[in-house]
């Protein structure tokens, strides 16, 4: 493996991150929204329900929100490279897919952990405060974790469309479940017993509950447990993206 | 060069490219010519690895293709019939990660980068996007880049399409020019048979996946028995207008590419 073509794959990423500006902007609206109008909408009822200051509970979750979506669009970005004949240039160098994969995965995972700390930052104009600053390393930690594997869930998965149009089905049926369903927006506990089924086998679960530990101080699953269910499902993903990329054909 | 030895490609019933067999010589330029969907671009691909064989074998440059595709890819450079660019990078960027996607070193290609696009005549334009490139200009970095790992064969699918009599023109002569100083053996296609009448030294003509004529430009014109290539062609093709039937969503794909340029 050489580390030389990861890197410009990865630099590549980067570069088309940065020179699109009005899109970096663009996916700060999202958690803008959700921050100030959930945050501040929701506050009132959680506070009364005896769930505590709303704003230091949602914050985590909105940040795995931005990494979720940014990391798995840019995975997808990876059909553009097939409609614009971009990744045969890839594929007939002599380069194996594996590398290819994760040149790829890393980049989306760098751009959504960029992300991901903006959103951090702008989490302080609504009120969020980390408990512990001593902690604010472990969650990037976490974070850098999150983005790697949702960025190489994207590429495994836009691996094998051909067009666009299945975008709107990746962002229905895959993106918008995970969220919801991972107590980014509400605590994981007391639900009827299928929703909450279904919350423990979202890996974002995990994710978003090891974020609320390090910034916030409150978590319903052991750290320990949260990182052994990341990274797992990390391997799990990378294998399945490799073998995936192995039987693209262009 | 390169030897293709009963190649067969096959999707599902569907044979696009049967029993295939040719022989290209070092330093040649090699025109492949059919009708669309005759199998050029399917044999295109399993030339330069992007797809298997059904059955048979490929050598390149003494490598097997599908035994050995890294020695194989550092052995060819290509100019696919669609766009291959990063529109999002600058014109030297996208020759950089070219250069080190093929492992070649920053002495090397800082001097190399230089010389090809002085060649193709954009060197003064390689800090400019590619997205801001003509369609000929595009073509013209495509060639300098499949280029830069110094090939000892060049792809060429169609790599004039689109493009005006005197962008045409530039390219084969910068194509001869490396034919020439670099002893490149060049292997193209085109619709285009006066390109062919001009350039090439040899032409092997596929329909419907069967190789129907290979041979000297003379040959082929004393095999049908007419005055010019193009005769030649529709004498040996027959005068029915091809429907490109391949995978539809990726044929959209190519149509949409092709019109994207």
């Amino acid at each position: 493996m050489y580390t030389r073509t990861i890197y410009i794959l990865w630099l590549r990423q980067l570069k088309r991150f940065w020179r699109k500006k009005a899109s970096i902007a663009g996916a700060l609206g999202q958690p803008i929204i959700f921050l100030f109008v959930f945050g501040f909408g929701l506050s009132p009822i959680f506070a009364k329900a005896g769930g505590g200051d709303y704003i230091q509970f949602i914050a985590p979750g909105i940040i795995g929100m931005t990494v979720l979506f940014t990391a798995m669009f840019t995975g997808v970005e990876i059909i553009w490279d097939k409609q614009f004949g971009f990744l045969k240039e890839t594929f007939v160098a002599p380069v194996s897919r594996l590398e290819i994969f994760i040149g790829k995965t890393l980049g989306g995972a760098t751009v959504a952990f960029i992300q991901g700390v903006l959103v951090f930052v702008i989490t302080f104009f609504a009120g969020f405060w980390p408990v512990n600053w001593a902690l604010v390393p472990l969650a990037f930690v976490f974070l850098a974790i999150i983005c790697f594997l949702f960025s190489a869930i994207g590429t495994a998965i836009a691996a094998r469309l051909d067009d666009m149009q299945g975008f709107p089905l990746i962002i229905n049926f895959v993106i918008q479940p995970l969220f919801y369903l991972s107590g980014a927006l509400f605590p994981l506990v007391g639900l009827p017993k299928v929703l909450s089924f279904i919350t423990k086998i979202n890996p974002l679960s995990f994710g978003i509950d090891s974020l609320r530990f390090a910034l916030s101080g409150t978590n319903i699953f052991s750290p320990w447990l949260s990182l052994s269910v990341l990274l797992g499902v990390t391997v799990v993903v990378v294998v399945f993206g490799i073998y995936q990329f192995s039987k693209v054909e262009l | 060069m390169i030897d293709i030895k009963n190649v067969t490609k096959k999707y599902g019933a569907f044979t696009a490219v049967d029993d295939v067999s040719l022989h290209v010589e070092k330093g040649e330029v090699f025109a492949f010519l059919g009708p669309n969907g005759a199998g050029k671009t399917t044999t295109i691909k399993m030339l330069t690895t992007l797809l298997k064989p059904t059955q048979g074998e490929i050598f390149l440059d003494g490598h097997n293709v599908t035994e050995n595709p890294n020695k194989t890819r550092r052995s060819f450079g290509i100019v696919f019939q669609d766009p291959s660019l990063d529109n999002e990078l600058t014109a030297y960027e996208n020759m950089q990660f070219h250069a080190i996607l093929y492992g070649v070193s920053k002495e090397v290609y800082t001097e190399r980068i230089e010389k090809l696009l002085m060649l193709v005549e954009l060197w003064d334009k390689k800090d400019s996007f590619v997205k801001n490139f003509s369609g000929g200009m595009k073509r013209r970095l495509e060639i300098a880049r499949g280029l830069l790992h110094t090939p000892t064969v060049l792809f060429l699918d169609e790599p004039t399409i689109g493009l005006d009599p005197q962008t045409r023109n530039h390219i084969w002569s910068y194509i001869k020019n490396l034919n020439q100083s670099e002893h490149v053996t060049i292997f193209f296609t085109t619709h285009h048979m006066e390109e062919v009448e001009r350039y090439a030294s040899k032409i092997a003509i596929i329909d419907h996946g069967k190789i129907i004529a290979v041979g000297t430009p003379a040959e082929i014109l004393a095999k049908a028995g007419v005055e010019s290539l193009e005769d030649a062609f529709i004498a040996l093709t027959g005068k029915q207008i091809r429907e490109e039937t391949a995978n539809v969503g990726k044929n959209m794909m190519r149509i949409s590419s092709k019109l994207m340029r």
